[in-house]
């Protein structure tokens, strides 16, 4: 029986490189793409560090060979350079030969466009100009990914805040492992806007210092920006292709907190239950984990959440963990898939990524991050921690073949 | 495609017809809307949530929880093993609230409330709070199969066997600014009609409209059980009504069903003489010996109306009655075992369901 669910091919554009190579080029040399924005007319353009990919639209558009930018929101753009890579990597020549579905999330969709509508529409409510305006949907950037690819037998999109692309990766593997699917692209997209930062800056969560997540004096929230995609195949069909199986999706697992709309619950019940839930379903012990790709976003509420919850499952031996936030910032949507591709390079390559800019140990927390980059350790499974508003919770399990 | 049984155990509807106070069709003689858009009559909701709650709550979340509730009570279910919602554009309300205040105010001093209600699974989120229920809970937000998106997640849990019951659920909201911007992109009719004649229309556009349907999803059938659904199909693409007819015709064989084995096709017909085409062609070319019928005049056209589409459906196969006012032509079968659902959103997105009673 085939039920494996293997992964092919990984593509990420982020703040630490336009490819999957780039962006562990940045991470080999500790380099992070945090920095000010170029791009954002916003008020705190020099007062809050972002993670921005330093193209323009126009820049992006052309590195895909898309003439005319003006229909894409920067979303759709992103992704569709991510995708591009990752349909690349997995030698994918037609997605017509065997059932191809498209799983995209993505949290804000559009608005890197739709503010720059909103703002003449409101002055006037004949103004603005629509073609801003038509792809704010989520679905919109995903439905641009799957014509670019010729996508047809399955195309979604999933919205669940920042855990977005980590549900489309689940989703993704139930589908092949059901034989609903032969191969699914899965992942997420999301751009930097004026919305998200002044959304988190009204929570107080944004860290004008590069973030520190696990650290006693961590403050905040850098956000980013990004998109990443795996292209997940059937056993069956990876095999008769004869495609070099980078890693397999094992486990993965949601919960709801149920705690609080954006809050998590102290002892992150939620967070415990999906990295529980995810393990089950990888039939793996706790032991077998060698490293945890942590949300780490740096918020005071999340570190001490995520660090009981690990704390709570793991017991008396925690695996390596770190948050690479530091490096890509919190990319919302985006994350789950960026840090997706981080786990799988981390398998391909056996290393633990450090947590940057840790200093000091949380006072109410027994377990400190892995600070140093380690190439020494065989990794064979990862798990991936994604969780967003509303107690959404997931994680991923990532296994060697 | 998906073999394990999915019966629809429990309702709750909120939708622009009296229908969150047992479920059925009031009925309706005349459907004027003044303002060419379709709002949905709500309840009070401080049957189930407490007013100071409810007062920091856009509507909706509250339209969701409220209709959630109605479903789980209707099934005698407590706790859901499973949460799935869809909505095609989420929580305008409060996504365009913080907006309105970012730009007034220049970005300063603004309230974090409408921001951290603005992600579209705020509403499956809130109803697990308000349940405390831990369970999966995702939000698909992909057009016009959003709805569709999340129903197939929910077989797929049933099909795991990952859950024994799955609260389902299709909600959009319509705002007067969503409003304004979707009438700029030609979307909704200028001209105000009676929305019984909908599908006389020969002027482009639709009506707008909005809903909150909710489903108990089962794999066991019990005394109560309103229906079950048998198939589902999403297309993305952009079809004529002969590429339609090829699609229709390969959903039918893979579900081993015979065109005459459908008592009653449910279609989306909106009144947009642009895209009502695609409804007419499949009406006259292929189920030109079967029962038709349409449900967007009492609902308005909104991303997840089929929620609303497969509610009429539990209801019709439980009553085994069709309401006159949804029927597109006369009826010849004397029983309502099968019903077909078939709609698209603007010719991109289109969508099958096969309903049956049980």
């Amino acid at each position: 029986m085939f039920n494996k669910v293997c992964v092919t091919g990984i593509g990420m554009v982020s703040a630490i490189g336009n490819n999957v190579q780039e962006a562990l080029k940045s991470i080999l040399l500790q380099k992070s793409g945090l920095g000010f924005t170029s791009y954002l007319d916003t008020i705190y353009k020099d007062e809050f560090p972002v993670g921005e990919i330093k193209l323009s639209n126009i820049e992006l558009a052309e590195s895909i060979g898309i003439g005319s930018s003006q229909s894409y929101t920067r979303t759709a753009l992103l992704g569709l350079i991510a995708a591009k890579e990752a349909v690349e990597n997995a030698v994918i020549t037609s997605a017509t030969d065997c059932r191809t579905g498209l799983i995209s999330a993505t949290s804000v969709g559009g608005m890197d466009r739709s503010e720059i509508f909103l703002k003449d529409f409101f002055a006037d409510q004949r103004k603005g100009k629509l073609r801003n305006i038509i792809g704010h949907d989520c679905g919109d950037s995903t439905e641009k990914i799957a014509k670019y690819f010729h996508i047809k037998d399955y195309i979604t999109t999933i919205s669940t805040a920042c855990s977005s692309s980590a549900n489309a990766i689940m989703l993704g593997a139930r589908l092949i492992k059901n034989n609903l699917l032969d191969r699914v692209v899965v992942g997420g997209t999301d751009a930097l806007t004026v919305f998200t930062i002044n959304g988190f800056n009204s929570l107080m969560v944004l860290d004008r210092e590069p973030c520190r997540p696990f650290d006693e004096t961590r403050n905040g929230i850098n956000l980013g920006e990004g998109a990443a995609y795996l292209v997940l195949e059937s056993e069956r069909i990876a095999q008769q292709h004869n495609k070099k199986v980078l890693c397999e999706v094992k486990g993965y697992g949601n919960s709801c907190d149920a705690f609080h709309q954006t809050a998590s619950s102290p002892e992150g019940k939620g967070a415990g239950l999906a990295m529980k839930k995810a393990l089950e379903v990888a039939q793996l012990s706790t032991d077998e984990i060698s490293y945890i790709n942590a949300h780490g976003t740096g918020t005071p509420n999340n570190d001490l959440s995520e660090g009981n919850a690990i704390a709570n499952v793991f017991g008396s031996r925690i695996p390596m963990f770190s948050s690479t936030k530091p490096f890509t910032g919190h990319t919302l949507g985006a994350s789950g898939a960026i840090e997706a591709v981080l786990s799988v390079l981390s398998i391909r390559n056996n290393l633990a990524y450090p947590n940057l800019n840790f200093a000091t140990p949380m006072k109410e927390l027994g377990i400190v991050p892995l600070t140093k980059l380690t190439d020494t350790i065989s990794i064979k499974n990862v798990l991936s921690n994604s969780f967003g508003f509303g107690g959404n919770n997931t994680s991923l399990v990532f296994s060697a073949c | 495609m998906l073999k394990k049984e999915a019966y629809i155990n429990g309702l709750g509807c909120i939708s622009p017809q009296q229908t969150f106070e047992g479920n059925g069709l009031p009925d309706v003689s005349d459907l004027l809307c003044p303002d060419n858009f379709f709002k949905c009559l709500e309840p009070v909701y401080k049957k189930y949530i407490d007013p100071i709650i409810a007062r920091r709550m856009s509507r909706i979340v509250k339209m969701g929880i409220y209709a959630s509730k109605l479903c789980l009570e209707d099934a005698g279910v407590e706790m859901p093993d499973a949460i799935i919602t869809g909505t095609g554009l989420g929580c305008l309300d409060d996504t365009e609230k913080f907006i309105t205040s970012m730009i007034r105010n220049d970005e300063k001093m603004l309230n974090p409330t409408p921001f951290i209600q603005s992600t579209h699974n705020t509403i499956s989120a809130q109803i697990a709070l308000f349940l405390k229920c831990h369970a999966y809970n995702i939000t698909y937000a992909h057009r016009g199969l959003s709805f569709e998106s999340a129903l197939l997640d929910s077989l797929l849990m049933l099909k795991e066997q990952s859950s024994e019951s799955v609260l389902l659920g299709g909600v959009d909201e319509i705002t007067n600014i969503s409003f304004q911007i979707i009438k700029r992109l030609g979307h909704w009719k200028n001209d105000n009609c009676n929305l019984l004649n909908i599908s006389e229309s020969v002027t482009k556009g639709s009506i707008a409209g909005e809903g909150s349907s909710f489903f108990l999803l089962s794999d066991k059938k019990n005394n109560s059980s309103y229906s079950k659904i048998v198939s589902l199909e999403t297309i993305v693409n952009q079809l004529n009504v002969e590429s339609l007819t090829k699609e229709v015709s390969a959903f039918f064989k893979k579900n081993n069903l015979n065109y005459n084995d459908v008592d009653l096709v449910l279609l989306g017909v909106n009144g947009d003489s642009k895209y009502d085409q695609l409804y007419y062609g499949l009406k006259n070319k292929v189920f030109c010996n079967n029962s038709c019928a349409y449900f967007k005049h009492l609902c308005g056209e909104y991303h997840t109306a089929t929620s609303f589409a497969m509610w009429l459906s539990s209801v019709m196969l439980k009553n085994q009655t069709v309401p006159e006012m949804v029927k597109m032509n006369s009826f010849s079968s004397t029983q309502l075992k099968t019903i077909l659902i078939y709609n698209h959103y603007r010719n991109i997105n289109h969508s099958f369901i096969i309903m049956q009673a049980c």
